[in-house]
């Protein structure tokens, strides 16, 4: 086993671990800690692949800005545990089954289709430079897809202020 | 070296456990939690797919997916703020004047 192999399977361990406990916790604030050590640990299978890049967005946007947003409106609106109702027991059978089906048609269409797999290491040649690489391609093949992303940030900060604007009436 | 079948793997892991947890979260906060578990799932199978061909395409999909999953961010939690507002809940069951 090489040291790649041995750092994957350390943060996929902990990826999952933190996934299943995001379940498994019943107060949110600890639902979304749980999802920041998803989230750092994919950042660092990103930079196991070599899309270093990649892996910063990760960490700024998803662990800094979005986790720090769910987390205030935590806060803000003082969720406190989950109460459970029985409504929601009829949803568990189907739940789970359908889980383990999707879970079960990608492991075997994963099976099927990377026989022939090719390894993803961070020995990719160039991989340094990838950041380059990406900004170039951004601003020549992806640049109308990327201004538009504009428009849609500014429509969004636009539909959050209206809706969370309290009218003094 | 990991094979590119380890990486979608994981994905399809997490994606599942992202679909568990919104099915079985009864909170409408870790309900889009969840959503978000599954789009970082997602995410992974396209950065894996990327470095199998070669090509950066995947990660600047990637970066698209980050963007957007930041203004779903925005405008769901203000939603979620309006509902919590109206309802004084944020239990997905209190909210259910579209069910007949």
């Amino acid at each position: 086993m090489t040291a790649t192999l041995l750092v994957f399977f350390i943060l996929a361990t902990l990826s999952i671990i933190g996934a299943v406990s995001l379940i498994l916790q019943k107060h949110p604030i600890h639902s979304a800690l749980s999802l920041i050590v998803v989230m750092v640990a994919l950042a660092g299978l990103y930079l196991l692949m070599g899309a270093e890049f990649v892996a910063a967005v990760q960490i700024i946007v998803y662990g800094g800005a979005i986790m720090v947003l769910f987390v205030f409106v935590i806060m803000l609106l003082n969720a406190g545990l989950e109460e459970h109702t029985n409504e929601s027991k009829l949803a568990g059978f189907p739940g789970i089954l359908l889980a383990l089906a999707l879970m079960g048609f990608v492991a075997a269409t994963v099976a099927r289709s990377t026989t022939s797999a090719s390894a993803v290491g961070g020995t990719v040649p160039g991989a340094l430079s990838s950041t380059k690489q990406l900004s170039t391609l951004i601003f020549t093949n992806f640049v109308y897809p990327f201004e538009l992303t504009s428009f849609l940030i500014l429509i969004a900060i636009l539909g959050a202020i209206v809706l969370a604007h309290r009218e003094n009436s | 070296m990991v094979p590119t079948s380890y990486y979608v793997l994981l994905s399809a892991i997490l994606f599942g456990l992202g679909v568990l947890a919104f099915i079985f979260k009864r909170n409408i906060i870790s309900i889009f939690m969840s959503i978000e578990l599954m789009l970082n799932a997602v995410n992974l199978a396209f950065v894996a797919f990327s470095q199998a061909n070669d090509k950066l395409d995947g990660q600047i999909f990637v970066l698209f997916v980050i963007i957007v999953a930041a203004a779903e961010a925005a405008v769901g939690l203000g939603i979620i703020i309006l509902i919590a507002r109206n309802r004084q809940s944020l239990n997905v069951e209190r909210v259910d004047l579209l069910k007949l």
